[in-house]
């Protein structure tokens, strides 16, 4: 087992210096999530305008995995349509089965490749994930009631 | 004592994890379980196994005579009066859960006070949050200073007319706090309340006898004390135990059946619907064999003195913070710590990397973490099967897991 492997440069720089790190404005759509078999938890925001996310905050505390997971996320999916942020989200997903899948979209979030080799670590990196997973469906609950 | 041999009757310790030999400091969790436990839940199923209390079959009687004799075992490895007293469940959890359920639910009413502690873990506090729904009564919590030892002047003043339960750890989890039982038990009694002690980390690792506790209620788990999962115990007071209603109904925990209503069998049979669990308390009362030979007052001393190394060589790593009794006070097997700036996560991962196994996470505690001021923590505990050289091997891989990350930041 490497460990370097699972811990990057790019992970730790981005644990290091989380990306759009913070709180929004009342209004934007929030989610908290908490992993309950080892305490780590994340409130992801996004405002999310004619269906595209144009904002996105988190903020939380976990392990290096999932807080570099959730800033490269939140950088992945600003810009681009709910829509979009699901399919990447099924292709973070994907990798974390160890699949192979076209790394060129994923951007940064390729360096998380190698916690699928490390399985107990797998629902570190996808917290984040489920959040956004859970915030796009309120985003279509809202749009229903609307 | 001699571990090193000890260890040689568990099979699961001789390997290699990552290319290191494995270091299992994780019995807090589970306890590995030695061959002669292993070997009699095959012998168990090759020779013996039928259902209990039904048949005439030869199998029959040798399943049902083999499953008391695990019972009468349990009641004398915690000095119970009666075999009687010992009803088997799935584990600490299922125990506190039927007396809360059968008992405490019928017993509180609205204004009485349930008493515990912030470190209980939350087998031990989230069943009372449900009696306190149900009957309108409240969870009062004693005070409690960081490293989790208990004044017994706080407990005194906490209890009052209105406390009706108390509900505490023998020996906490996570902070490796041993609570003066008995004395809590005494205070309560003057008060008119019952005390429901969990066990887990206790009647794996110490001598416990419970006429000397004197609690009503005592919970604890197989698996931790080289059992098998799946099964554990909850020993009662006579009385109470009479008084408490079954929480599961069906087959087995009858006595008559009619079209409209039903009887029960006698304690503790009645607690035991459905086929039991048969092989489980076998294997427990084989455990117990095990146990009785290395001898519990050996393995308590083990632990301490474990504890106390650790401390030593754990108190001088740089960066580390460590939770509970400080050095040179009374501790259980195990430590509690975090390493700055590193996640718990991560530290164990590092750890894992060389062979070395940890528990990392909230610890089923998550009002002790707040308590605390953390959202989580590392934590290493031992069993006879450890040594020093195990502690020498954690220590080792902190100051790796250390530089590891002061390399990966930068």
């Amino acid at each position: 087992m490497q460990l370097d492997e699972l811990y990057r440069q790019v992970i730790m720089d981005h644990y290091q210096h989380p990306r759009n790190q913070g709180e929004l404005e009342d209004g934007a759509l929030s989610v908290d999530l908490r992993n309950p078999s080892c305490g780590d938890e994340i409130t992801l925001q996004m405002v999310v305008q004619d269906d595209v996310v144009t904002d996105v905050r988190f903020k939380g505390s976990g392990c290096s995995i999932s807080m570099a997971s959730a800033s490269m996320m939140s950088e992945a999916i600003q810009g681009k349509t709910v829509e979009e942020a699901i399919v990447l989200a099924e292709k973070f997903r994907a990798m974390m089965r160890g699949e192979s899948v076209d790394t060129e979209e994923l951007g940064d979030l390729e360096a998380l490749q190698g916690v699928s080799k490390f399985p107990a670590r797998i629902k570190c990196a996808t917290l984040a994930w489920q959040a956004l997973e859970r915030a796009s469906r309120n985003v279509d609950a809202s749009n229903h009631s609307s | 004592m001699n571990p090193l041999e000890l260890k040689r009757d568990f099979p699961i310790l001789e390997q290699e994890i990552n290319g290191h030999p494995l270091v299992y400091l994780d019995s807090a969790a589970t306890s590995q379980k030695p061959v002669s436990v292993l070997k009699a839940l095959q012998r168990y199923y090759e020779t013996d196994n039928a259902n209990v209390h039904r048949g005439v079959h030869t199998l029959g009687s040798r399943a049902t005579e083999a499953y008391e004799q695990a019972r009468e075992k349990v009641a004398d490895f915690i000095g119970a009066e009666s075999p009687e007293q010992i009803v088997f469940t799935r584990g600490t959890t299922e125990s506190i859960n039927m007396v809360a359920y059968g008992f405490a639910r019928h017993q509180l009413h609205a204004g009485d006070e349930i008493v515990l502690t912030v470190a209980e873990h939350h087998s031990n506090l989230v069943p009372w949050q449900q009696v306190a729904r149900v009957t309108g009564a409240t969870l009062t919590y004693l005070p409690m200073d960081k490293s989790g030892v208990l004044d017994l002047d706080d407990v005194r003043a906490t209890l009052s007319s209105k406390t009706k339960l108390v509900a505490i750890q023998h020996v906490s989890n996570v902070l490796g706090t041993i609570h003066p039982v008995r004395d809590i038990a005494r205070l309560a009694h003057e008060v008119g309340a019952l005390v429901v002690v969990d066990g887990a980390q206790s009647v794996p690792h110490m001598p416990v006898d419970v006429k000397d506790l004197d609690c009503d209620f005592l919970a604890f788990s197989g698996h931790k004390m080289c059992g098998p999962t799946g099964v554990g115990v909850l020993y009662g007071k006579r009385t109470w135990l009479d008084a408490m209603e079954p929480t599961y109904f069906g087959g087995e925990m009858i006595d008559i059946v009619e079209l409209q209503e039903s009887t029960w069998k006698e304690t503790p049979w009645k607690f035991e619907g459905g086929t039991p669990i048969i092989a489980g308390a076998i294997g427990l009362g084989v455990a117990i064999d095990y146990l009785h030979q290395v001898g519990m007052e050996a393995i308590h001393e083990h632990d301490l003195q474990l504890a106390s190394y650790a401390m030593e060589k754990l108190s001088v790593v740089d960066g580390l913070e460590i939770y509970g009794p400080s050095l040179g006070e009374t501790r259980a097997g195990l430590v509690t710590f975090n390493l700055k700036g590193i996640h718990p996560h991560d530290v164990s991962t590092v750890l894992d990397s060389e062979g070395i196994a940890i528990r990392a996470g909230h610890h089923c505690a998550q009002p002790l973490m707040r308590h605390l001021g953390v959202p989580s923590t590392a934590r290493a505990s031992f069993y006879f099967y450890n040594t020093e050289s195990d502690i020498d091997a954690l220590v080792a891989s902190l100051q790796s897991a250390k530089e590891f990350f002061a390399h990966a930041i930068g």
